[in-house]
């Protein structure tokens, strides 16, 4: 195949994505066939999906409801793996957040103006979910606990301080069947963004996202840290703070998850209550693998698998199929995002070629490349 | 005799129970994982596995009226989900502890999905043996009432212990855990074994999810594990990789996870989150003494990615 350079410039523009692509058609492929196995219109429950996700305005706003803090909990986990870590732990950063975001009102005098009152709370989430995951990471660096690890069961033992200070302690003697915080003050609820019916939650998720890939491509610390991420050997011999900058990673990554859980609380659910353990953490790895920990494809995948999950109730009316099938579908998605990742070489390759022909504006062939 | 009515022996007496009864399942994960980690590979999935196998166990026993039947049911759902392991990460590229993640989700949510109809109907049990029968105190009665499948899983782990330390095939699972390029070089096929341990691994696992719907405690539902097939990764760190010590483990963190039931059962009810947080915060702890950056652990098989 002959290519120009424009075309060539194209090609690599969209390479990244290819992996990202193929694992979605195999995994929908794999879930039409576990469907069809059991004599379930596979179609009609692909189509659903798709209806479900983005097919109308309250599905689109489900959709936005459940991918804002996504994006939030997946930089949780993309921010970390710039240098080298897998962190897994987001729904524990999320509750702590959304947790002492909650409590902040409170402390403060009746009629605080929310100028005041919500950037404190954002505060108060992004200090609880940065010294938890900071915890992992330090763990991690001077201990050499592995952090995968480390950072769940931290989350487990994050889940159940929540658990244990929202039904005692800090629990509202009002809220009979739900345990929860005493409720938010009418006036320090995030309201709707002006002609959408979807929270403010949402433009700090995509700000965030848009700040966190600034800050990794452009800026020196953030090319420091992808120089860990590459290799810790090497970034030690250069002399950088490795310990420091991969700790610094695990904090940005767990105030991101604080935040998510902050909005959660002062944007739909008006209390810190169990409703917040709703698995956004654990959707987030989801994420931030889909989008290969790049933050500004974290936007796009966020939007896909919070629209997967969307999609769910409407699987469960029309099909009557369990409300796990979400869940299902989601596992293949995520098996085959990794499985995919083998083609890596040939895509290694096949940069350089496009490279060529894109800077030399000599056509190449493409055909024969092999890894 | 010591008072058997004092809170203090029934709350030893209750984690001496809770040791035996809970352990089983930490027992089997972490006896799949060792095996699948002396090939060299990490399998978190192993807790996805576990969801698989306790779902299928009760599936299949509620579906035949043998619980036995369910066991194998639950070994066979592992060996499945540790082959699917095995053979993708036998690929270029792909990372064993993300895939294991992957096999987290997609283990669960199989599990989830397809044990939604047998939430509601009560399957056969498996028996136990009654070791307290000469005993007069009902709690000691209680503790002695010890599953086949606990009986199983020691021995399994003694088995295992001389296998991996006097056979041929143990020692060249470890041959491939722990120097593959010499693995290799003496030809054997690196692959092939990973790939084997992998499923010996994940059937191991999934018996253990079967004590867990057939056993303790004894029924299917979507919150039946608590994470036991994540902590038997850091538990086998914690046995340093040796079979044996797997089981001294695994009853230590049976204690620890019988913890809230038994202040519960002795009439401390106020931190029970706090209490039942008790084995996340001791394998946290035993991570934290055990595991030194600037060197590999003692024992850990070489070409391991996690401790590195």
């Amino acid at each position: 195949m002959r290519l120009n350079a424009p075309a060539a410039r194209l090609i690599l523009s969209v390479l990244p994505a290819v992996p990202t692509v193929l694992a979605l058609l195999s995994a929908l492929a794999l879930f039409a066939l576990f469907l069809l196995v059991q004599g379930q219109p596979a179609l009609d429950a692909l189509g659903l999906i798709f209806q479900g996700a983005f097919g109308s305005s309250f599905a689109w706003q489900n959709t936005l409801l459940r991918a804002s803090p996504l994006m939030l909990t997946a930089l949780c986990v993309a921010l970390p793996a710039q240098v080298g870590l897998v962190v897994i732990g987001g729904e524990g950063a999320l509750a702590l957040g959304g947790m002492c975001a909650a409590i902040v009102p409170q402390m403060l005098p009746p009629g605080t103006s929310w100028l005041v009152a919500t950037p404190l709370m954002a505060l108060a989430g992004m200090l609880a979910g940065g010294a938890w995951i900071g915890g992992v990471g330090a763990l991690r660096q001077w201990r050499g606990v592995n952090e995968t690890i480390s950072s769940l069961l931290m989350s487990y033992i994050a889940i159940a301080l929540f658990k244990h200070l929202v039904e005692g302690p800090l629990r509202d003697p009002a809220s009979l069947n739900k345990p929860s915080t005493p409720p938010i003050p009418d006036a320090l609820m995030i309201g709707p963004i002006p002609g959408l019916d979807m929270h403010w939650g949402l433009v700090f998720g995509v700000l965030a996202c848009i700040a966190a890939w600034v800050f990794v491509r452009f800026s020196t610390k953030g090319f420091a840290m992808r120089v860990v991420g590459g290799s810790d050997r090497a970034a030690r011999l250069v002399g950088l703070p490795v310990n420091q900058l991969a700790l610094a990673a695990c904090v940005l990554g767990g105030a991101a998850a604080g935040l998510a859980g902050m909005f959660e609380v002062a944007a739909v659910q008006g209390s810190a209550n169990a409703s917040l353990l709703a698995g956004y953490g654990y959707a987030g790895i989801l994420v931030a693998f889909a989008a290969r920990q790049n933050p500004l494809a974290i936007i796009v995948c966020a939007l896909m698998i919070g629209g997967i999950q969307a999609s769910g109730s409407l699987l469960q009316r029309r099909l009557d199929l369990p409300d796990a099938t979400t869940l299902v579908f989601q596992g293949l998605l995520f098996a085959n995002l990794l499985a995919w990742e083998a083609l890596g070489g040939r895509i290694a390759a096949w940069r350089i070629r496009l490279q060529a022909a894109a800077l030399a504006d000599v056509p190449v062939q493409l055909g024969e490349t092999h890894a | 005799m010591p008072d058997m009515h004092s809170p203090v022996v029934i709350l030893l007496l209750s984690l001496f129970a809770g040791a035996i009864r809970v352990s089983t399942p930490y027992l089997f994960v972490s006896l799949g994982e060792c095996l699948t980690e002396k090939g060299g590979r990490v399998n978190l999935g192993l807790e996805g596995i576990l969801v698989s196998g306790a779902m299928s166990a009760y599936a299949v026993s509620y579906l035949t009226g043998s619980p036995w039947a369910g066991v194998v049911a639950a070994g066979l759902a592992g060996v499945l989900l540790g082959c699917v392991h095995g053979l993708v990460c036998s690929l270029p590229r792909v990372s064993d502890i993300a895939f294991g993640i992957a096999l987290m989700l997609l283990g669960t949510g199989l599990a989830f999905y397809l044990g939604k109809p047998f939430i509601e109907p009560q399957a056969p049990m498996l028996p136990s043996i009654d070791l307290g029968a000469w005993s007069a105190s009902p709690q000691l009665h209680n503790a002695l009432h010890i599953n086949l499948l606990f009986v199983i899983g020691v021995v399994l782990s003694f088995v295992l212990h001389w296998g991996l330390r006097s056979t041929r095939w143990g020692m060249t699972l470890r041959l491939v855990g722990d120097h593959a390029e010499t693995a290799r070089a003496m030809g054997y096929p690196l692959m092939r074994i990973r790939i084997a341990a992998t499923a010996v691994g994940g059937m191991f696992a999934g018996v253990g999810g079967a004590y867990l719907s057939l056993v303790y405690p004894g029924s299917w539902n979507e919150g039946l594990s608590s994470g036991q097939g994540l902590m038997a990764v850091a538990l086998v760190i914690f046995a340093r990789w040796q079979p044996v010590r797997c089981l001294w483990a695994a009853l230590l963190f049976g204690a620890a996870g019988a913890l809230g039931p038994a202040l519960q059962a002795i009439g401390v009810t106020s931190g029970y989150y706090l209490y039942n947080a008790a084995p996340y915060v001791l394998t946290l702890v035993i991570m934290i003494i055990n595991c030194r950056p600037d060197r590999t652990l003692a024992g850990a098989p070489g070409e391991l990615s996690l401790t590195r």
